[in-house]
């Protein structure tokens, strides 16, 4: 079973609170942008795989919000030691989400190694997150949300997504000063 | 890892800064977020002194590009943070650093142990070309950095974490000599 992308991505908008921040990368970012702009939004990752420790520095520079993370699997990849200073990490805000759809969507749909084998979940859990699951099933996935984001984190969730409906990849904005600006001010208003 | 000279036997001895002061510095900079991940050149003088002191939070990490983004990521609120590490790690973050601290004007603010270099010799003079090319790397990224090793050399670490913030953009400390652990 397999949930497309932004079907799984409209699922959390209900979920989502203002004050909580959102971290997005490559295309869940994109989709996530369409789908529910807002100002909390933080898309000036930089460096393919670091959404996960961007995601851990709000989270431990801003203990009164959420910090839910919209990960992607090439990325996570890229930077699976961040799982294990996650974990170590103490915090309790942080919700990491990820996108597993086993390939390289923007650059070229390639597989990622091990695309068939990869257990993310599993990599979450022996690094000692509080809780970790996957979801392929839309339903199942909906139904669990609000008890995800309500129990201490740092929790994992595996969504194995395909692309849903495509939406405009906008690297000028994610990358724009416009972008971090926006992000910092409203981070600031309290 | 970096090979270190054999040090010889007719290297005139010199001083090394304290850690101890390095650490009054850090927070009379403002700094109680430190991030890190173990440096021969740094471990008993700076980082084993700072792991016990409750003033400071430190947030240990597996390789030294997550801590260019959780650096990055605090300061969107002005939280003040310190990444420690070896050259070898700096040299394994450059692109990170590049995307987060320079094309995103982030305060990224480094300390870097200078692991294989001579204690008596100026890095651009020391036969480990894992140090020497350190400073010229960061000239050529536009990365503004500092030299301690001198015991004096500890003065500036206020002032340059305090530009570093004001005008967004990164700084790196080079530790040129082990602190002493006093």
């Amino acid at each position: 079973m397999i949930i497309d992308r932004d079907a799984a991505l409209s699922a959390l908008i209900p979920h989502v609170a203002e004050r909580d921040i959102v971290v997005a990368v490559y295309q869940s970012c994109f989709d996530w942008l369409q789908l529910n702009p807002r100002d909390l939004n933080y898309v000036a990752v930089g460096a393919m795989g670091q959404a996960s420790s961007h995601g851990l520095g709000l989270a431990l520079a801003n203990p009164d919000r959420r910090v839910i993370i919209l990960d992607g699997d090439g990325s996570l990849l890229m930077n699976l030691g961040a799982l294990v200073t996650i974990a170590n990490a103490g915090v309790t805000n942080l919700y990491h989400f990820l996108a597993a759809n086993r390939v390289y969507e923007v650059n070229g749909a390639h597989p990622l190694p091990g695309a068939d084998r990869v257990d993310f979940v599993g990599f979450a859990r022996s690094a000692g997150y509080a809780g970790s699951q996957s979801f392929g099933e839309l339903d199942l996935f909906t139904e669990a949300l609000p008890y995800i984001l309500a129990a201490p984190g740092p929790q994992f969730v595996s969504m194995e997504v395909r692309p849903g409906q495509s939406y405009p990849r906008d690297y000028d904005y994610i990358h724009s000063a416009q972008a971090r600006q926006t992000f910092r001010a409203a981070l600031n208003r309290g | 890892m970096v090979s270190a000279p054999n040090p010889t036997p007719d290297a005139p001895v010199v001083a090394h800064p304290s850690g101890a002061h390095i650490i009054a510095r850090i927070k009379e900079a403002g700094i109680r977020e430190i991030v890190a991940l173990p440096d021969i050149v740094t471990s008993d003088g700076l980082l084993w002194p700072i792991s016990n002191d409750p003033e400071f939070r430190l947030t240990r990490i597996c390789k030294e590009d997550e801590g260019v983004s959780i650096c990055g990521a605090m300061s969107y609120n002005g939280t003040r943070a310190l990444l420690m590490m070896q050259q070898t790690g700096l040299m394994d973050s450059l692109n990170a650093i590049r995307a987060i601290g320079m094309d995103y004007e982030l305060p990224v603010v480094m300390m870097v142990g200078l692991q294989g270099k001579e204690p008596h010799l100026r890095p651009d003079q020391s036969a480990s070309y894992g140090v020497r090319i350190v400073g010229p790397v960061l000239d050529a990224m536009e990365i503004q950095h500092s030299l301690i090793e001198e015991p004096e050399d500890i003065d500036h670490i206020p002032q340059a974490v305090a530009t570093a913030y004001a005008e967004s953009r990164p700084h790196v400390f080079l530790i040129g000599r082990a602190p002493e652990a006093s």
